[in-house]
């Protein structure tokens, strides 16, 4: 479990993060939605200590981020994966070695057994006869699974992942999405999802965060975010022309049975 | 800071030789080609110019050799080969460090818990060190072999050229060019590593950064040259 608690961040006078209060829950997926500029980057940033917060904490089961010295610190992010909006692959190495760089910088194990372990976590996400190939001969979609299983390598406890399906068609995302949530659901680690995605949001938004304007705005999940009565959540939720007609119909139903009974 | 951060013990020792060994291929043997090229015909060139508009018949036969030798020793090869090759190495240096940096390669980096400025950093200054002796030395001999050339022009012959390569030759000169490499190789590595780690934004300010990397490695060379060369010699 990840708890934010009174987490204020501003560069130079600009605040950018108010007061953020919310828990990410361990097992769960948990999502950090919000409009482009409202803070959730800087958010993800601040938890996964790229930046530091100005005031706050950031408790990891219980442990301060903020507070560890280096060396506790190196210790805990042994404990993180996490796939970047870039999926940030190493382009000099193929993808066996992308997937082996945290085992070979942070296992004893011997190579045949690391290398066992990178192949267990390619086929995990789905890739087969690829370990040979570079970053850069690959799709997008099959670039971001090779993220996944490079975050996955060291069996973290927790699992960050910074927009993971910018730039992918909508049914690479859901495969993406299916398998976040699976290791999620199957390893017991605690995710966190930086997105606008609303298909994400609906599909696997156990612990969706909502942030407006560097506030925590709305906490809920994807089974109470269309029924939530919160502005600038309806404003950025029914944005898409899609969910609005769902909505629509959705009152329709309940304004029919209401009437009906 | 970043060279604090750099020069380090290494996380794992196996990725550190690893790296190390892939970026004296990467900056040094890739380097060996231009190293060569420039080296002959530049030498080659020297020893026409020395012949055909200094040397008198007043002088030795042996100084247009001599002089070659000596140029090549102690000031083309160590000082203005490394200002070439600052051009080279030291935008490749800036480009590959930010391209990380804006693609985020290096947060990845820093996010697993590995020290990116040591895994990137030091295997780039070290292997650089260690090769860059070795380029200078490669340089004195192309040079001198493009020397040797000019006799195929009939300007000078092989026997003049020998006696002025072996007149009096200075052992102290040669180590001077080792000594100036491995400095020059620090400058050039942490100059473009810093100037690339550093990148901030997208691909115009890595082709900024690459190219500040240069002209301040140049700059570098050419002052501490001058403090070098008083100082050894």
């Amino acid at each position: 479990m990840i708890e934010v608690k009174d987490l204020y961040k501003s560069f130079d006078d600009r605040m950018v993060l108010k007061d953020i209060n919310t828990v990410f829950k361990n097992g769960e997926v948990n999502l950090i939605i919000g409009q482009s500029g409202s803070g959730k980057t800087v958010l993800m940033k601040n938890i996964v200590g790229l930046l530091s917060p100005d005031k706050g904490e950031i408790l990891y089961d219980g442990r301060d981020f903020c507070k560890l010295n280096k060396k506790e610190k190196i210790a805990l992010r042994r404990e993180m994966g996490m796939i970047f909006q870039s999926a940030a692959l190493f382009d000099s190495m193929s993808v066996l070695d992308n997937v082996m760089f945290p085992l070979d910088m942070f296992s004893d194990k011997s190579y045949n057994d690391r290398k066992r372990r990178a192949m267990e976590c390619l086929e995990r996400v789905d890739l087969h006869a690829v370990e040979n190939k570079f970053p850069g001969e690959l799709s997008g979609g099959m670039q971001k699974r090779v993220a996944i299983a490079r975050a996955i390598s060291l069996e973290p406890k927790y699992l960050f992942c910074d927009e993971p399906n910018s730039g992918l068609d909508p049914k690479t995302s859901i495969i993406i999405d299916e398998l976040i949530s699976g290791i999620t659901h199957e390893d017991n680690i605690t995710t966190i999802v930086n997105t606008h995605d609303m298909n994400s949001v609906i599909g696997i938004g156990e612990n969706i965060t909502f942030i407006y304007k560097g506030c925590a705005e709305w906490k809920g999940s994807n089974k109470e975010i269309l029924q939530a009565e919160n502005k600038p959540l309806e404003e950025f939720i029914f944005a898409s022309d899609i969910l609005r007609h769902m909505k629509i119909a959705q009152d329709q139903e309940s304004q029919q049975a209401a009437a009906t009974n | 800071m970043l060279i604090g951060k750099a020069v380090a013990v290494p996380d794992r020792w196996r990725m550190f030789w690893k790296q190390y060994v892939t970026e004296m291929f990467q900056l040094g043997y890739n380097s060996i080609g231009i190293v060569l090229i420039i080296s002959f015909f530049i030498g080659a060139v020297i020893c026409l110019q020395i012949k055909l508009n200094i040397q008198s018949p007043w002088m030795p036969t042996m100084v247009t050799g001599y002089t070659t030798r000596e140029i090549m020793l102690l000031e083309f090869s160590s000082s203005i080969m490394c200002l070439i090759l600052a051009g080279k190495v030291g935008s490749n240096i800036a480009s590959e460090l930010g391209t990380m940096r804006i693609t985020q390669q290096i947060d990845a980096l820093d996010i697993m818990g590995v020290n990116s400025a040591n895994y990137l950093i030091l295997p780039k200054i070290l292997g650089l060190m260690t090769i860059m002796p070795v380029l200078v030395t490669l340089s004195v001999f192309a040079g001198i072999i493009g020397a040797f050339a000019t006799t195929l022009l009939g300007t000078t012959s092989v026997a003049e050229l020998n006696e002025g390569f072996r007149y009096e030759f200075n052992q102290w000169f040669f180590w001077c060019g080792m000594i100036k490499a491995v400095v020059y190789a620090f400058i050039i590595t942490t100059i473009s590593a810093y100037k690339g780690y550093m990148v901030e934004g997208g691909s115009v300010e890595v082709g900024k950064a690459s190219t500040s990397a240069v002209v301040t490695s140049s700059i570098f060379i050419l002052f501490s040259d001058i403090f070098l060369t008083n100082m050894l010699t």
